[in-house]
């Protein structure tokens, strides 16, 4: 019963990890990136949610995945990625 | 995976051992032999001391065995310039007589007699020289278990199962796995979901291992696997749904019955061991190479049993029906697996249609509940047809497409029935629809396999996910060696 070995069944891989940003002081000038899943009235939540951080003084940008099946395109990852210093993405209705 | 490092010189190699019979009665043959031919060399497998007077070569470690991939004693091999030219196993005097261009040899030997099995290919120790010899070709990190520890117990606490006891991968079940394909165990044959990493044969083969899978089963669990991991199927979108749905994998072609699949009684349930490890490997490798756990990316609200093996055949031979897989543009000979994206199966009971027409109301009634009544278009089913209800369709001359147009037929659902509020039911479609008439499911959307126990005027219905380009596409994969 000595050195029994089995094999790793799993990806090994090792995950990076990477620290949260500072949190920013005030919402006002930031770029706020609304990223709509494509479920059911997700839509009607970022609008209500929209109105909110434009009245508090953010810019706010609407973003849609074309299926809330499968994940964000790499390009539109990469589009909210350099176009908005904080996003929101409503996930289910 | 065998002779990479044949040891065999050139000239004649003869491997024998003691415990052989006709080793030991061909003892004055290979006397002669050693005295005749200077370029022989005799490899004993069991006592180096075997055959007596003649120097041989202890090969207790069976690496020329294995190397030049040695199943009988005795076998004499001739080989020139670094490579085999023939060989002959067990004794047959003609043939030792070509080989070595000894005329005469064994002349007061009987013309034949049979060889034993070599050690090198006994049961009790071939997984181990496969390891010893091959073993390089495992890449995955070794975990090492304690003493002290039960290795069952150890999956369970390393987070290695899907509740159930798995068999520990051990280097020697993984390469008896990996002897069920000849592609190399570091190919990728697939990104698997949710983390999209690199899914390589090896990786496969160590939980179809653990699954419980023979290795004749693993092409079928790389199929299935290469089905499910397309964008098509949607693996990741199929985890974290909230609804119970998984892969439901229907195999077809004249392999399930090599592998003795079960398409008849109980063909859906337990009990055999094909249909069930297959399916098992299947999510066994999306849980611990892709990551898809349960309360993790896999969000369902309740699943369903049958995530955790949900795998069967189709009863081909006894259908009067064109197959699933010849349906979707494949030959009758090739082996497939389709992976369907399903919950659990529900019956369909009709004890009494005799007609074709009444049988396809009955079913056509009883699809039109999948997921909601009053939800059409969005998912597909499947449709698993017993062979008693079969054969009330058989006798009126009704075939696959026919019985598929009926049913459709019957499920083009008036807009007044389903739109949101009617018949007390919040659910159902817009008010916008109310005047229009919508299919329960779209073109290609039901699908229909024949399979069960010849008693029983019962069918099964497996209801869908989301369908098409929004979540999910039947995909279909040839198995190959």
């Amino acid at each position: 019963m000595t050195n029994r070995v089995v094999l790793d069944p799993t990806s090994e891989r090792q995950l990076a990890t990477r620290e949260l940003l500072a949190r920013p002081k005030s919402i006002v000038d930031q770029t706020v990136g609304l990223l709509d899943i494509s479920k059911a009235r997700g839509d009607v939540f970022l609008t209500q949610l929209e109105s909110r951080l434009v009245a508090a003084g953010a810019k706010v940008l609407r973003f849609r995945k074309p299926t809330f099946t499968k994940p964000a395109p790499v390009d539109l990852r990469h589009e909210i990625a350099t176009k908005c210093t904080l996003v929101i993405e409503a996930l289910a209705d | 995976m065998t002779a990479l490092q044949n040891p065999l010189r050139d000239g004649w190699s003869l491997i024998v051992k003691r415990e052989c019979a006709t080793c030991a009665m061909i003892v004055p043959v290979i006397a002669r032999l050693a005295r005749e031919l200077s370029a022989l060399t005799v490899y004993t497998q069991d006592d180096p001391s075997f055959p007596e007077g003649v120097d041989s070569v202890d090969d207790s470690d069976l690496a020329a065995s294995w190397h030049a991939d040695i199943d009988t004693v005795p076998t004499l091999i001739l080989r020139r310039d670094g490579a085999e030219v023939s060989r002959t196993a067990g004794w047959v005097r003609q043939e030792w007589r070509e080989l070595t261009g000894i005329a005469d040899l064994g002349a007061d030997l009987p013309e034949f007699r049979p060889g034993c099995g070599s050690m090198s290919v006994d049961p009790d120790i071939v997984d181990k020289l496969r390891v010893r010899f091959g073993g390089e070709i495992l890449h995955a990190r070794k975990i090492e278990i304690a003493d002290a520890e039960d290795e069952f117990e150890a999956m369970f606490a390393r987070g290695y199962t899907d509740g159930l006891p798995v068999v520990p991968p051990t280097p020697e079940r993984v390469m008896r796995m990996l002897a069920g394909t000849t592609r190399d165990p570091q190919e990728v044959v697939a990104i698997a979901p949710p983390d999209l990493v690199e899914l390589t044969i090896e990786k496969i083969a160590i939980n179809a291992v653990m699954a419980g899978c023979l290795p004749e089963y693993f092409p079928w669990v790389v199929a299935a696997l290469e089905a499910i991991c397309t964008d098509g199927f949607n693996m990741h979108g199929v985890l974290a749904t909230t609804m119970p749905v998984g892969p439901v994998l229907v195999c077809n072609g004249p392999g399930t019955r090599k592998i003795n699949m079960n398409s008849g009684v109980n063909a859906l349930g337990q009990g055999n061991r094909a249909n069930l490890t297959i399916g098992r490997a299947v999510q066994l490798t999306i849980r611990n190479v892709g990551g898809g756990r349960p309360g993790e990316v896999d969000r369902a609200a309740h699943g369903n049993p049958g995530k955790l093996s949900f795998c069967f055949a189709e009863d081909e031979l006894g259908s009067p029906f064109t197959s699933l897989s010849v349906a979707r543009g494949f030959d009758p000979s090739q082996n497939t697996v389709t992976a369907f994206t399903g919950e659990g199966p529900r019956c369909v009971v009709d004890q009494l249609a005799r007609q074709p027409d009444q049988l396809a109301q009955t079913f056509a009634a009883c699809l039109r509940t999948v997921h909601h009544p009053k939800l059409p278009f969005a998912f597909d089913a499947m449709l698993v047809i017993g062979p008693e209800h079969a054969r009330v369709f058989a006798e009126a001359k009704w075939g696959r497409e026919r019985l598929l147009t009926e049913i459709n037929d019957r499920l083009q659902l008036p807009g007044s029935e389903i739109v949101r509020g009617a018949g007390g039911m919040a659910e159902g479609v817009q008010e916008a629809f109310k005047d229009a008439v919508l299919p329960k499911f779209r073109p290609g959307g039901l699908l229909l396999v024949h399979a069960g126990g010849s008693a029983g005027l019962f069918s099964a219905i497996i209801g869908g996910w989301a369908s098409g380009a929004l979540g999910s596409d039947p995909v279909t994969k040839v198995v190959s060696s």
